[in-house]
């Protein structure tokens, strides 16, 4: 039964790193590079290293997803000015 | 064309390099010889109950006071770039009211869990990166939900000195006390599996946290001026 879980959820990890690369808007491709970052935390707990699911949920999921945005955001505003 | 065949060139060589590593994978049956020394004499000489957090502050504790240097030659390196362009101000919208009422009633219950975390590294999972990056992440909810106001840089700045220099000063503590960098029986050890047990690991885990959350903080800060 956990493996089932396993595999399914690596399934959708790959499917959301291939969305992530190939996504033609970039608020997609970021939100897309997050969910993978969640879903590993879930892996990590299902493989019994709670303290690695920690980090990564908050750090991957959490802080990088939002560090990318407003970077997305002064890129658009700085090509704006020129 | 001849670019896509380098292309497919380097990933055929990756395959091989790394084909190795799967088809030689023996699962190992027993603790390699310095994990199972961690795993009998980790709670009498140590004291902590989560096991991780022995290897890390204690046995590791050089490697854990590198990753925090890491961080903040990274928090320096965005402050740099980000300061030395003057962004023009615009003007700033305010949130709406669901964000800012679901923030008045979350920010306090993120950022004590976060403390909880912190304080809680030798007993439970967690530790000083995870509590600081939950309080990092409860002080970005603020941020989004009052983006006018403005942080007192003082207040972070002091909060991230002093916790680093406590640090590396309970880490100089242990070589003068006890037996090494970052020893952590400079404080007597308690009874295993109570709140204040395992030395200093508490206090230092404390300093970790508060030092990672004032410099995510400071990333934000410095992501968010205009």
């Amino acid at each position: 039964m956990e493996l089932v879980i396993l595999v399914v959820i690596s399934l959708v990890m790959i499917a959301a790193a291939i969305m992530a690369i190939y996504s033609k808007n970039l608020i997609s491709a970021i939100i897309s590079a997050g969910v993978v970052s969640l879903l590993a935390s879930i892996i990590y707990l299902l493989l019994a290293a709670p303290d690695v699911a920690m980090t990564e949920a908050a750090i991957g999921s959490g802080l990088t997803t939002v560090v990318f945005l407003y970077a997305l955001n002064k890129m658009r505003k700085s090509g704006k000015d020129g | 064309m001849g670019k896509r065949i380098f292309v497919i060139i380097t990933l055929a060589l990756f395959v091989y390099i790394s084909l190795p590593l799967v088809l030689d994978f023996i699962p190992t049956q027993q603790l390699s010889y310095v994990s199972q020394k961690y795993v009998q004499d980790g709670p009498e000489e140590v004291g902590a109950q989560n096991l991780v957090t022995a290897i890390i502050v204690t046995y590791r504790g050089l490697d854990t006071l590198g990753e925090v240097a890491v961080l903040f030659i990274a928090t320096a390196g965005i402050g740099f770039i980000l300061s030395r362009k003057k962004w023009r101000k615009r003007k700033k919208r305010s949130s709406s009211s669901i964000l800012q009422t679901g923030t008045q009633v979350l920010l306090p219950l993120i950022i004590m869990f976060g403390i909880y975390v912190f304080t809680n590294g030798h007993l439970t999972p967690g530790g000083g990166f995870q509590g600081g990056v939950i309080i990092a992440s409860g002080i970005l909810v603020y941020i989004l939900a009052s983006p006018k106001n403005k942080f007192k840089d003082f207040l972070i700045s002091l909060t991230e000195s002093i916790s680093g220099f406590g640090y590396v000063l309970l880490g100089l503590l242990g070589l003068i006390l006890a037996a090494g960098f970052l020893d952590n029986s400079i404080l007597p050890l308690g009874k295993f599996g109570r709140l204040f047990s395992a030395g200093a690991i508490p206090l230092i885990y404390s300093l970790i946290g508060l030092k990672v959350g004032s410099e995510l903080v400071n990333i934000l800060k410095y992501l968010r001026r205009d």
